[in-house]
């Protein structure tokens, strides 16, 4: 059994309380929505690509505490990347999340950022809270305009 | 079959409280532990638990007595015929209605009210109105929406006030020479909110309309007489009536059910097939339509029975002191807002936590053991009306001790403790 507090670490909370890069940018080259319609979580990710790399992220939407710091920890991480990279650490992100990456098995980088929300992978029910924000953003990125809804989606 | 109007359909004429311990111990799951702790089953409105009594019933059933219903003329198959329809005998007291022909099994109450969309509704033309109340579950909205969509008719909603009580004027203004249904829930799932359903039937009939009443969440908590409240079609569940999930009730004046066409067709509704005509079987048989779910009926039947065994006056009083019980501890939880604070009221706690969402809510009190619904309760413009996207809710059943409810409060309180 896992303790609520690998859940609900002192650094989602915050990021939940105080979500970075809650915003709607003026010019976003890309944008996506995203659905849960299981708990009625919206999101919707803004993107500015320039030169293939991702000039700026940012969301708006509203959602439990998982979701609201998902999104949060993933705009500060994708800042910077380049659209590979970025698709790169929402496979990990993905793996990490579902428990498929095991834990202390991660390769550095970025995703060691992120492994706060690692704890969500011994809460099946709450997987999608944490991923829905990446799968927008990965729409974004290949189907900029579309909608992506959780009923369609694994994890 | 028949009997006399308006007899109180249960035994239990006078409230007597009762051991709940005792109650617990003929529901099996009560005694499992979740994550560690006790289980603290809080989500009865969803599905509720089932009785020893429900689950024997439907083993003995399967393991005695079963064969198809209503085909055979050998043993096995003039019994289950006969415990079949002495399941519709059982419900049609539970409700007091006339006949048993006035019982048809459907498969939950979403597809009774379906049939009665379906069947009744055939004969609705554009412009025709159906009012419904601000509060329903999707299952008494989205038939007639598309109803709406097939017959051109106009649906109306009659309001709720701050407190998730009818605003009746509201309701009788709609009331007009169009409206040709009133289809409205007994008790909301969502917020717990018992409707006056006797002055809504008096006000619709005095208008010319029918009313059809959604009781999934009335059934398990009080004695329903059809007869009495004089309701042209009444809908519920078995599984949210200590029954087995996939058999539900729709009682229908026999009148109506007449008047009605088939609902779904093949076996079983049928007096006569051949190539150039098929004649139809009278209600109930009509509108049941291929093999039945007659292990389900039986086990509705147990249902029925055991809770006959401990009596509606006394389980609502002791519903009643959970509800205020619970009303009260979550008064005292740090920013927390009830909603739905009806002065008639089940034993449904629907809240919001200010700074928490539902599903971390109710994620927190799982690790607890406590099983609590999260989301909208399949009642979105209920929650809109409210002005949240879901709450968390509490509901109780007759097996509810008063000291869930206190685990429930310490389980806010963890909450709380976790997001400041």
């Amino acid at each position: 059994m896992s303790d609520l507090s690998d859940l609900y670490q002192e650094l989602i909370l915050d990021h939940s309380r105080s979500p970075r890069n809650l915003r709607r940018p003026s010019n976003p080259t890309a944008s996506a929505k995203g659905d849960n319609p299981l708990c009625g979580d919206k999101i919707t990710v803004f993107l500015t690509l320039e030169g293939g790399r991702v000039a700026d992220a940012a969301f708006e939407g509203r959602g439990c505490a998982i979701s609201m710091a998902s999104a949060s920890l993933m705009t500060d991480a994708v800042k910077g990347k380049t659209v590979e990279e970025a698709e790169a650490l929402f496979q990990k992100f993905q793996a990490m999340v579902t428990g498929k990456s095991g834990a202390g098995n991660h390769d550095g980088g970025e995703i060691d950022r992120l492994s706060a929300l690692s704890g969500v992978q011994a809460y099946p029910m709450r997987v999608k809270c944490a991923t829905l924000c990446w799968h927008t953003m990965s729409s974004a990125l290949a189907h900029p305009g579309a909608t992506v809804s959780t009923e369609k989606l694994e994890a | 079959m028949t009997s006399q109007p308006r007899r109180s359909p249960l035994p239990s004429d006078n409230f007597a409280p009762y051991d709940v311990e005792r109650v617990r111990a003929d529901f099996p799951i009560l005694g499992r532990k979740v994550h560690g702790h006790p289980l603290v089953f809080l989500d009865t409105a969803a599905s509720a638990q089932k009785p020893n009594a429900v689950l024997d019933a439907m083993d003995r059933f399967c393991r005695e007595d079963y064969a198809n219903v209503h085909r055979g003329v050998y043993y096995l198959s003039e019994r289950a015929t006969h415990a079949y329809e002495a399941a519709r005998e059982t419900v049609r007291g539970f409700v007091n209605a006339r006949e048993a022909a006035e019982i048809v099994f459907t498969r939950n109450t979403t597809e009774a009210i379906n049939l009665v969309a379906a069947s009744h509704g055939a004969n609705f033309r554009p412009g025709d109105e159906i009012i419904l109340s601000a509060i329903e579950h999707h299952s008494n909205i989205v038939p007639w929406q598309m109803l709406r969509e097939r017959a051109g008719i106009v649906l109306r909603v009659a309001p709720v006030d701050d407190s998730g009580e009818l605003i009746l004027d509201a309701f009788a203004d709609l009331l007009g020479p169009r409206t040709k249904l009133v289809a409205i829930t007994h008790i909301s799932n969502a917020i717990g909110t018992v409707m006056p359903v006797a002055e809504i039937v008096r006000l619709a009939h005095a208008a010319g309309a029918r009313v059809l009443i959604d009781g999934s969440q009335a059934a398990p908590h009080q004695a329903i007489d059809v007869q009495a409240l004089d309701c042209d079609f009444y809908a519920f569940t078995g599984h949210k009536l200590y029954g087995p999930t996939g058999i539900g009730v729709l009682y229908g004046k026999a009148e109506l059910l007449a008047a009605m066409p088939p609902y779904q067709s093949g076996g079983e509704m049928i007096r006569s097939v051949s190539f150039e005509k098929t004649e139809y079987a009278a209600p109930p048989a009509r509108f049941e339509a291929g093999t039945p779910n007659i292990v389900g009926a039986i086990g509705l039947a147990a249902a029925i029975d055991y809770v006959a065994t401990i009596g509606f006056d006394s389980i609502a009083a002791h519903e009643q002191a959970l509800l205020r019980h619970g009303t009260a501890l979550l008064s005292e939880v740090k920013g927390l807002r009830l909603v739905g604070t009806a002065r008639h009221k089940a034993a449904i706690l629907s809240f919001v936590i200010d700074g928490v969402h539902p599903h971390d809510v109710a994620t927190i009190l799982d690790r607890s053991g406590i099983a609590v619904r999260a989301g909208h309760h399949c009642a979105q413009p209920a929650m809109e009306r409210f002005g949240v996207s879901g709450t968390s809710r509490a509901s109780c059943g007759l097996y509810t001790r008063l000291d869930e409810l206190d685990a429930l409060a310490q389980g806010l309180a963890r909450v709380r403790e976790i997001f400041g």
